[in-house]
């Protein structure tokens, strides 16, 4: 393990950006979100969540796939390169990169997604331990630990200090080149990222979502919950935006279209949101007609669909930025406990 | 609060009303949600009215007009000028709304209480209805902190229209004055800037733009069965944000499509989730409108022609109402 | 497209011209042999309050430098009334696109009769000789519409 100064915070991130582009949390004008960072950039390491996930980096919200350029009569289709330069994502947090494992689940798999596969390959996630976690917060349900999160290197914020543990091949070559900044740890500082760590799990423990049970949930559960009474009282606040999809770490559904510049056209994806009426619009019409339908799509595809098809694996990661942003105040969690209450009234 | 849900239950049991439109208490000490009541015991038990109701009614009405029989609402002071606006346009129905006006001492924004530093919070006092509280005390993870009611109010509290309902059946509570600010004072801090100012001011506001449609899906005012920028029909139902234009597009027509109708509610900026001031664009226009066709509130009356639907001979030349600093 | 020092710049302009006013204008200003800079693009529309904000704003992301509107003199609308009814939407409008920092003098509103051809040709005139000095439009463009 190594060590480095708060203070000394922008000489490691000048360091990285000295042979890669970094992203980082930033704030800008009120907001964090994740950024590139150029000299002069202050990272904000203090705000636990960013408005949007930092799914962004492996997911933009929007990129071309090709261009069509129209020159005389002739048209030529240019596709777009695929990323080549390496990249670093600093202070991402556990839910997070838990996100960026569900999406590995969508992309990676066959048929692999090209674009999403180069940015993965090129990206170094250097994560940061949730210091103060947040009533919001409910990644354990989803067996995320957020004390010891699951990246290439692993920082820890204690005091003063930041230390850094680079625990795969990537981190370990990220660590090497920005050794000249780092300090040895010695056993002292051992000491003191596993009490940190013993507090970040002992305030986890007090979270008021910790203890949501997701008994009832399941790849098998389909019939049960898709037909359930509680979703038409449930879905009524919704305003049918789409806030909880834009700000969601695991939402993956994106939309394809074509922009015309007058001299071509420019066919790119962007993100979609199964809130939305013309969502997955086909020539003869919609498959989902109500908001009903489509809230409880979101839901049914987060906590039983996709454990379906893969092992089990939610596609919620308890990360809360729902929580936080819906303008109704409606969230995945008031749908798992109106269910539970569901199942008690029975 | 008790006040309010006796008579819910009141109606109810008489069959005046066939369901209650108001909120439900959440599972946080800051988040209740919109929610129908058809039960005096669910209202007894879930019904909620507190700093945190910030929610305008109003919007939901749209839906709850479509009902069978009436629906009890309840709006705060600010929501009935959009109910009367919708009443004018239509697209509710007040045959079928029975309205308790209920008193409002100032609408609290949870984003300005964490802003402060404040995180892990557990419970608050001091956002109740009842009592004068001058300060919130909330309850954290992370010990006790104290967060001044003002300071945590939404922006527009600090602007409020005034504590009078513009339509209702009856009245419950009592309101406060909460007017702390000019309503155009932010507006007109950007007009004095230069072009480059102002326009660097809105590039690095509307680049948060996550285009989640949040401000037009909550807007009293944006009750179009279909939105143009849904629309597959038109060239403009872009979901890319990448482009700067875009956006400003987005904003500039959400807004001028509102104008002359937009009665300030301030939903559009409450519920924005990158922060983004979006009541500066609805204000410009009814600043706009103000000066150049005279005073104009909307959602004032159901009844008086909107401003961009009627006109006199004399009206100011486009050319020189730009050109007037 | 960049622009160099030698290289003069031309700017490409919108005009909305109302079909019953100032289209017919435009072709008496032409059949009385006035000038005006071929920079001018004309879009027939039938009657000025046919034109949508979005027209204004799609016209600036495609590259327009100024868009200016023409339409009947206010009396005179073919509708009646049309012409009223733009001119609030328009001055409301260009006020906004000042407060977002696009420059006033890049949008305009002229009242041109058919019977005004030396009018039209004086207006459009005018008018690129204002945009040229402004410079291209930056602030309203999308970049994906750059050559």
């Amino acid at each position: 393990m190594f060590k480095i100064a708060k203070r000394n915070l922008p000489e490691l991130l000048r360091a990285i950006a000295a042979e890669q582009e970094l992203y980082l949390p930033v704030n800008i004008s009120g907001q964090t979100n994740f950024a590139v960072w150029t000299e002069g950039t202050e990272a904000d390491l203090d705000t636990l969540k960013t408005v949007k996930s930092p799914k962004d980096m492996f997911f933009p919200q929007s990129e071309t796939l090709y261009t069509v350029k129209k020159e005389n009569k002739k048209l030529s289709i240019q596709p777009e390169a695929l990323r080549e330069q390496r990249f670093v994502a600093f202070g991402m947090k556990a839910c997070d990169i838990q996100g960026i494992k569900v999406l590995d689940k969508v992309f990676l798999a066959e048929p692999i997604d090209t674009f999403y596969a180069a940015r993965r390959e090129h990206g170094t996630i250097v994560a940061l331990a949730c210091h103060e976690p947040e009533e919001t917060c409910f990644c354990k349900v989803f067996g995320v630990d957020c004390a010891e999160p699951d990246a290439d290197v692993v920082m820890w914020a204690v005091g003063e200090m930041l230390y850094w543990k680079p625990v795969t091949e990537k981190g370990k070559a990220l660590t090497e080149s920005v050794s000249g900044v780092l300090e040895a740890a010695d056993e002292a500082d051992e000491k003191a990222v596993s009490d940190e760590q013993d507090n970040i799990r002992a305030i986890v423990e007090k979270l008021p979502y910790t203890n949501l049970s997701l008994e009832g949930w399941d790849g098998n559960a389909t019939d049960a919950k898709f037909n359930s009474p509680v979703w038409e009282k449930l879905f009524k606040p919704c305003l049918a935006c789409g806030t909880c999809t834009f700000v969601c770490p695991t939402c993956q559904c994106y939309d394809i279209k074509d922009y015309d510049t007058g001299h071509g056209v420019q066919r790119y994806r962007c993100w979609d949101s199964c809130m939305y009426s013309d969502f997955t619009m086909m020539a003869h019409g919609n498959n989902r007609t109500s908001q009903m339908q489509r809230f409880r799509q979101r839901f049914m595809h987060k906590l039983v669909y996709f454990p379906a098809n893969n092992d089990g694996m939610y596609s919620c990661v308890g990360c809360g930025r729902c929580v936080d942003k819906c303008p109704s105040s409606l969230n995945i969690v008031k749908v798992i406990k109106a269910f539970e209450k569901e199942a008690v009234d029975q | 609060m008790q006040e309010i849900i006796n008579r819910a239950k009141e109606l109810l049991a008489d069959g005046t009303v066939a369901r209650v439109l108001g909120w439900r208490i959440g599972d946080l000490p800051y988040n209740p949600e919109p929610s129908y009541f058809e039960t005096a015991e669910d209202l007894e038990k879930n019904f909620v009215y507190d700093g945190f109701c910030g929610a305008n009614l109003s919007k939901y009405m749209i839906e709850g007009s479509k009902l069978e029989g009436k629906t009890l609402v309840f709006l705060k002071p600010c929501d009935t000028y959009s109910f009367n606006q919708l009443i004018k346009e239509n697209r509710v129905d007040r045959e079928k709304a029975y309205i308790i006006g209920v008193g409002c001492k100032g609408k609290l924004d949870v984003e300005k209480i964490k802003a402060q530093g404040i995180k892990g919070i557990l419970s608050i006092s001091g956002a109740e209805i009842e009592g004068d509280a001058e300060t919130l005390t909330v309850n954290t993870l992370y010990g006790d902190k104290t967060v001044a009611y003002k300071d945590a109010m939404l922006e527009r509290c600090h602007v409020c229209k005034g504590k009078e309902h513009m339509i209702f059946d009856e009245e419950i509570g009592e309101s406060k004055d909460t007017k702390d600010a000019d309503r155009f004072a932010e507006v007109e801090k950007i007009e004095a800037m230069k072009p480059e100012e102002k326009f660097a001011y809105f590039q690095k506001e509307l680049s948060k733009c996550i285009r989640c449609n949040a401000c037009r899906n909550v807007c009293p005012a944006c009750s179009c069965r279909k939105c143009v920028f849904d629309s597959t029909k038109f060239d403009s139902a872009q979901k890319a944000n990448a482009d700067s234009f875009e956006e400003k597009m987005f904003h500039i027509i959400r807004a001028f499509h509102v104008a002359g109708r937009c009665t300030d509610c301030g939903e559009c900026s409450r519920v924005c989730p990158q922060g983004i001031p979006l009541h500066l664009f609805n204000r410009k226009f009814i600043k706009d409108i103000d000066e150049f066709y005279g005073d104009y509130q909307a959602g004032a009356d159901a009844e008086s022609k909107g401003p961009l639907t009627s006109f006199t001979f004399g009206d100011v030349e486009p050319g020189v109402t730009g050109g007037r600093r | 497209m960049s622009i160099t020092a030698n290289e003069e710049f031309r700017p490409k302009i919108v005009a909305f011209c109302c079909n019953w006013c100032s289209y017919a204008g435009a072709d008496l200003a032409g059949s009385s042999r006035l000038t005006y800079p071929a920079d001018v693009k004309i879009i027939r529309v039938p009657c000025s309050c046919r034109v949508n904000p979005m027209f204004i704003l799609r016209a600036f992301e495609k590259g327009a430098d100024g868009v200016i509107m023409c339409g009947c003199h206010p009396g005179d609308c073919h509708y009646s009334t049309g012409n009223y009814y733009a001119r609030r939407r328009m001055a409301l409008l260009f006020s906004m696109l000042d407060y977002i920092g696009v420059e006033h003098g890049r949008t305009r509103v002229e009242w041109v009769s058919a019977a005004e051809g030396v009018k039209f040709s004086q207006t459009m005139n005018e008018f690129v000789a204002k945009i040229t000095s402004l410079g291209k439009n930056v602030r309203l463009e999308d970049l994906r519409c750059r050559k």
